[in-house]
């Protein structure tokens, strides 16, 4: 058990160096100079610029400095916000992304569960037919577009019932909270409705289930003991992926609502071409993913007897 | 059970062969054959089927049914909501206005008044058409200016007078004319004077109801007319049965313009995808071994990058040169990040089916590889790659939608589903026509290919077989 | 019938949420405050962006120059009417080479020491220090010195400002600038303590605790991306004309339709409007009013060796066919804009009057006959059968691609010319602007200073910001001698030449002069929409009871 999870960790550390070399290339293939502003500036103002960042020395030698800084968990000072640590920025809004994010899991974990393991409780009956069109509307409509409508209904809600139920936008309290991350979990839940759907399904013929039957325990135990344990297994393998990929891809909701989540900074950054936020923040969101992906597998290994860590 | 009588040597004795015992009453299925059986008794399936026959016979032969120009823009047309077809006046090309100025009255105030009277006299100069209204009215004596509002409503109070067109700010300016995006709908035009700087609190509204007119020079530079007509004839104006963009241009023939990059990414690029990933993770599992860890050991790296980060820096690493699409910087990107997903999969089947009982007994009896392959390892993976391919489409559709509204997506004037979503929901209150269409569009595809998926899945599925007798 | 209980259980689940969300909602609802509070003296309101930088030296952006004007003063700074006022500097006198301010003795940091005449000194001699890169530095390029400094040339001490004593400063020039009082409201010329600067060094700036101020407010509170609080300075030497407490930033946010939800939502006093966004608001039957930023937006043609568009009768068939009214009518859809006459904006002060109302720029009348003709001619003097495709260098903002997009489609029916929209993101535009990698480019311009200069030597050869290299003997003369005066009909009939050049050359194409449509909460009065400087300037509003 700890030589597995110590070989995944060294894997993981060097999925992580692949992807900060993957970064580092592909930023630096970005036609642009990142040091150019609108108003235009004496070579003289852009060398001294350049030399404060060390973009003045050859490619091979800044990927090696860089490569000891982070090995340091130093990512250098911005680019554009000229005074902030990278390191500031990712310790000051990676929680907010992380905050939204596991609400979001939340909400579509509970939510897919439970909407899938209704739709197969009434297969091909018309609570099934209602949910799975509402999720395929969930996974068929762009998230800009749920996340615009979301604001509007908060609008009207508030307008329609005189007082500030919930916030526009905003951050700061669980109320701030609750739409933007049900608009972020909305497709997450969708594809987990599905996923629970369908493994409620294999599971329902399984012997055991059977056995479960003509042993004569009650309709509620079979369901909650056998049945929905079972089929909440491979839900659960998706989750490390989903969990990762709605942190980084909460910045559609983080604009519209005003939040302050590190998914702004990095579109900004590539917009600026940042080189040092680009960097910090996809090497971090790398291993973040990486580790993700290594703790749900661990946790798999104890939910789930059959399988082994070797 | 108890034996009544002896047994005899007769009872261990074949039973007679009978022909009818081993001919085939039911037509002999394959694989596929049974597959394809299993979907058509599929509803969703089937109709999902017919969506996507409908959607590529709309992108490749619409544009030869429907032949407008994605591209015009009809500027006497903005924004126009689904509607039959219009006819507009001719109307001579434009002419500046000069507002009149009454000569005896001052233009500004000799002291600041406390009080000013509502206009007065305030009327429409001239035929009032969607190329310009013009209004006048009567000086209010001590005034130093007008406001001159606009709104689509009448309206109550001084909040709701709309949009402010314009400040004169000279008391003696009796004039203005309005060409703002005129549509030929009423307006409620107010004017409030003012001593020079502030607004005092007395209104006059006027309604006033533009025909739809368009100049020579347009009409002729659209075709509707030649130089020769005549100002005061009404003509057709172009036909745009999903009414228009925010440039006046069709949105119909943009639709089918956008279905070519938003299918072509979404079809494409998964096509090529998966087809790298089928190969990579077949020969990395038939292989096995160090090679197979070798390879799959790279894939398990371009799995853990961050897919919508990556997605972006590969876009703008790629760049988009002028006057291109950037149809390709972006099918390059997908197919870079998203191979190696299918590759696993494909593996992991492989690997199973690699261990099954059939291929053993194929082997013994004498299979070769490249018959092992081609009979049985592909026929078996397939159901697993077509299930993955129809997924694939929508999550491509999607990221070219979700790089859209970043402003990295396709560059215009190209249009694509995602980019014409973008743009309608910046407007969808007030023209929701232009979200809507494109969104629609989007969840068929999205629809009708999950519904495949699942239909493939269900017809493909040896567990799900049993299941249904 | 497999579960019976189950839709009990899953139902009372639900109203649970119900509940728990309606508690929620209860305890959350009193923690909002309106946009505006009369009683606190509080207004709301929504920033486009977190300011990169608040180092006043450093800063270019709206977003920071809006917070700076708040929270610091210069030497100068504007009153409630927009006139140029007193501000740390009590009174000043303005010679042909030389400037001399009397500081007020009552300006104190919020640290309580005073301003002094040093912390100027230090500033401006920070600025021009070229290990600085401050991208502002030509501001104080009429400073003596302050050029070659600023290129490594002279060492920083030969800057032309002394502090005489603790409260006189005495500043040099290069050569007589008539509008050098102006340049000392502008954020670039603000002071900065030595003191307080060597202890924070690096992070200057970075937040809140790591400034202080000498303005109308100060910081308190600043949550990256979140919030920026600002409060009433007691230590300003003019508090009491100071009606506000407190401006609130409490969202940060470039979606102007989320904006817009929250001024509906009550959230916020003060939000603009854009083409997209306007109708809802006329919906909700609020006040629109409107502005004209003062900043231009134009064409500008690429004149490297072997570019098409060094044609004169290209461009100016260009010029024939655009109409900037049906531009700023059909295109921008939104009242304020007017149509593009001039490189100089209509609010730019002349010699009496504004200089547009002195010296008329001429009315292009778009004439589709004139537009072909002009066309020929070119296709003659250039020498081909087809003008090749014209490539247009644009930014990747849904406005500039939506004109861009008009463009197209305006000269491919009118003139039969083809265009390449080139969409880059900022950097990569920048880089292809920088190396002339284009033949057409969008661009826009906002006065950094009150006076015509700041628009009129753009097309200098000199200047950087002339992207497409265009040089003209003739204008960079006349730049020259509005440059060298300070006689204000020289300088103004020089300003005058170089318009008519600027037309008859078809030099750059006027597109539109920017207007902006906004709303503000009624209760919210004195908030000034300003040309110059921080816009909008609250320091002197106040709300209504």
């Amino acid at each position: 058990m700890l030589r597995y999870t110590l070989g995944r960790l060294l894997s993981g550390v060097i999925t992580v160096w692949f992807i900060a070399t993957a970064t580092f290339l592909a930023m630096h293939a970005v036609p642009g100079d990142p040091l150019m502003n609108e108003k235009a500036t004496t070579p003289e103002i852009r060398q001294n610029l350049a030399k404060k960042y060390g973009l003045d020395r050859p490619l091979p030698e800044q990927y090696v400095i860089f490569l000891s800084n982070m090995a340091q968990g130093d990512f250098g000072l911005s680019f554009t916000q000229q005074n902030r640590r990278v390191n500031d920025i990712i310790r000051d809004h990676f929680p907010v992304s992380a905050a939204l994010g596991v609400l979001a899991i939340a909400f579509a974990a509970a939510g897919g569960i439970l909407w899938g393991a209704l739709t197969a409780l009434y297969r091909n009956r018309l609570p099934d037919v209602i949910i799975m069109f509402l999720v395929i509307l969930g996974i068929s409509v762009p998230s800009f577009v749920f996340a615009a409508l979301g604001q509007l209904a908060l609008v009207n809600l508030n307008q329609w019932s005189g007082t500030s139920i919930l916030p526009v936008a905003g951050w700061g309290t669980l109320s701030h909270m609750l739409v933007p991350s049900l608009v972020l979990g909305l497709g997450t839940m969708a594809l987990l409705t599905r996923l629970m759907r369908s493994s409620m399904l294999e599971v329902v013929n399984e012997d055991y289930i059977k056995t479960a039957k003509a042993k004569g325990l009650s309709a509620p135990r079979i369901f909650f003991k056998h049945q929905l344990r079972n089929a909440i297994l491979p839900v659960i393998t998706v989750l490390g992926p989903q969990i990762a990929a709605i942190t980084t891809g909460g910045f559609v909701v983080e604009l519209v609502f005003a939040i302050p989540g590190l998914g702004r900074y990095f579109v900004q950054a590539v917009q600026q071409l940042d080189y040092t936020v680009i960097m910090g923040t996809t090497v971090f969101y790398g291993a973040f993913l990486v580790l993700m992906v290594i703790i749900v597998d661990i946790i798999y290994g104890f939910i789930d007897p059959r399988v082994r860590l070797k | 059970m108890s034996l009544e009588r002896p047994l005899t040597e007769a009872d261990f004795s074949p039973a007679p062969g009978s022909a009818a015992a081993e001919q085939l009453t039911r037509p002999s299925l394959s694989f596929w054959q049974d597959a394809w059986r299993r979907l058509k008794s599929n509803t969703r399936a089937i109709i999902s089927l017919y969506l996507i026959i409908g959607l590529a016979f709309f992108t490749l032969a619409g544009p030869l049914l429907w032949t407008q120009d994605p591209a015009a823009q009809d500027l006497d047309q903005i924004s126009q909501a689904p509607a039959l077809p219009k006819t507009a006046r001719l109307v001579a090309d434009y002419q500046p206005f000069a507002a009149p100025i009454v000569a005896d009255h001052p233009s500004e105030p000799e002291d600041y008044p406390d009080e000013l009277a509502a206009v007065a006299e305030l009327s429409v100069l001239g035929a009032a058409t969607t190329q310009s209204v013009k209004l006048t009215w009567a000086p209010v004596d001590q005034a130093g200016g007008y406001s001159i509002y606009r709104s689509e409503r009448k309206p109550e109070g001084l909040l709701g007078l709309g949009l402010p067109l314009e400040t004169v700010n000279a008391g003696n300016i009796v004039g203005f004319e309005d060409r703002l995006n005129l549509k030929s709908q009423p307006y409620y035009y107010s004017i409030v004077p003012t001593d020079g700087f502030d607004e005092f609190d007395v209104v006059t509204t006027i309604k006033v109801e533009p025909e739809q007119s368009i100049t020579i020079s347009q009409a002729v530079l659209q075709g509707l007319a030649t130089p020769d007509d005549l100002p005061g004839q009404v003509i057709p104006l172009a036909f745009h049965p999903f009414g228009t963009d925010y440039l006046g241009r069709d949105i119909l023939a943009r639709l089918m313009q956008g279905a070519r990059v938003s299918l072509f990414i979404g079809v494409v690029a998964p096509l090529i995808y998966v087809l790298f990933g089928v190969f990579y993770g077949g020969f990395a599992g038939y292989l096995g071994g160090k090679i197979d860890q070798i390879l799959m050991r790279f894939a398990d790296f371009v799995v853990a990058l961050p897919f919508l980060l990556f997605m972006i820096l590969f876009k703008i690493a790629f760049g988009i040169g002028p006057g291109e699409s950037g149809v390709m910087p972006m099918l390059v990107a997908l197919i870079l990040l998203l191979w190696p997903a299918t590759a696993r999969l494909v593996r992991g089947q492989v690997l199973k089916i690699r261990e099954q009982g059939y291929i053993e007994a194929a082997r013994l009896l004498g299979g070769g590889s490249s018959y092992l392959i081609l009979r049985h390892i592909i026929p078996n993976t397939m159901g697993v790659i077509l299930v993955t391919l129809t997924f694939a489409v929508p999550s491509a559709i999607f990221t070219e939608a979700f790089l859209s509204f970043i402003g990295m997506g396709v560059a215009p004037p190209t249009p694509s589903w995602g980019s014409m979503c973008n743009e309608g929901v910046k407007t969808m209150l007030s023209h929701p026509h232009e979200l809507f269409f494109p969104a629609l569009f989007i969840s068929i595809t999205v629809l009708a290919f999950n519904l495949l998926g699942d239909g493939l899945t269900e017809a493909l599925d040896s567990k799900m077989r049993t299941r249904d007798q | 019938m497999l579960l019976s209980g189950l839709p009990n259980f899953i139902e009372s689940t639900m109203t649970l949420r119900l509940i728990f969300c309606l508690l929620l909602c209860a305890t959350q609802s009193h923690a909002f405050a309106d946009a505006v509070d009369a009683a606190s003296a509080t207004v709301k309101i929504a920033i486009a962006q977190e300011p990169p930088q608040l180092n006043s030296m450093k800063a270019t952006d709206q977003v920071s120059i809006f917070v700076l004007g708040h929270v610091m003063e210069g030497l100068t700074r504007y009153d409630r009417r927009g006139n140029l006022a007193p501000g740390v500097a009590e009174r000043w006198e303005l010679e042909d080479q030389s400037a001399t301010f009397w500081l007020r003795k009552d300006a104190k940091w919020s640290n309580g020491d005073p301003v002094t005449a040093h912390d100027f000194v230090f500033a401006w001699r920070n600025v021009v220090n070229p290990s600085t890169a401050s991208e502002y530095a030509f501001i104080l390029y009429p400073v003596k010195n302050a050029e070659a400094i600023n290129q490594g040339e002279l060492p920083i001490s030969d800057l032309g400002i002394t502090a005489i004593d603790d409260h006189t400063l005495s500043v040099v020039l290069e050569r007589p600038t008539g509008y050098f009082i102006n340049l000392t409201a502008f954020i670039t010329t603000f002071p900065v303590q030595e003191k307080f600067y060597q202890s924070r060094r690096d992070s200057y700036a970075a937040d809140a605790k790591d400034m202080i101020y000498n303005g109308a407010f100060t910081l308190t509170d600043w949550v990256h991306s979140a919030s920026l609080n600002m409060r009433k300075n007691p230590m300003y030497w003019n508090a009491d004309a100071i009606k506000l407490n407190a401006i609130d930033a409490d969202y940060i946010t470039a979606d102007t339709r989320a904006r817009l939800n929250l001024f509906i939502d009550g959230k916020i006093a003060y939000t603009q409007l854009d083409g997209e966004t306007y109708k809802d608001a006329l919906n909700n039957q609020f006040r629109i009013k409107k502005f004209v930023t003062g900043s231009v937006y134009f064409l500008e043609y690429n004149y490297r060796p072997n570019r098409l568009t060094r044609n004169q009768n290209l461009r100016k068939a260009i010029q024939a066919a655009f109409d900037p009214e049906e531009f700023v009518n059909k295109v921008l859809q939104t009242p304020g804009n007017l149509p593009g006459r001039s490189l100089f904006p209509t609010w730019v002060k002349g010699v009496n009057a504004t200089f547009r109302q002195e010296f008329p720029a001429t009315v292009n009348k778009p004439d589709l006959v004139r537009a072909r003709a002009l066309l020929e001619q070119a296709k003659a003097e250039l020498n081909v059968e087809n003008i090749p495709p014209l490539i247009m260098l644009v930014s990747d903002s849904p406005t500039s691609t939506k004109q861009a997009e008009y463009m197209q489609g305006m000269l491919k029916t009118r003139l039969g010319l083809d265009i390449k929209i080139d969409v880059q993101t900022f950097k990569q535009r920048l880089a292809k602007m920088t190396s002339g990698d284009f033949d057409i480019v969008g661009a826009g311009w906002g006065p950094d200073f009150d006076d015509i200069m700041t628009f009129g030597d753009l097309f200098a050869s000199w200047n950087l910001n002339n992207r497409g290299r265009y040089n003209n003997p003739e204008y960079d003369r006349l730049v020259r001698v509005a440059m060298n005066s300070s006689d204000p009909t020289t300088r103004m009939t020089a300003m005058a030449g170089l318009q008519t050049i600027l037309y008859d050359e078809a030099v750059l194409l006027p597109m539109y002069e920017q207007g902006v449509i906004y709303l503000q909460h009624p209760k919210l009065k004195g908030m000034r929409r300003t040309v110059l400087g921080s816009d909008p300037d609250f320091t002197y509003a106040r709300i209504a009871p």
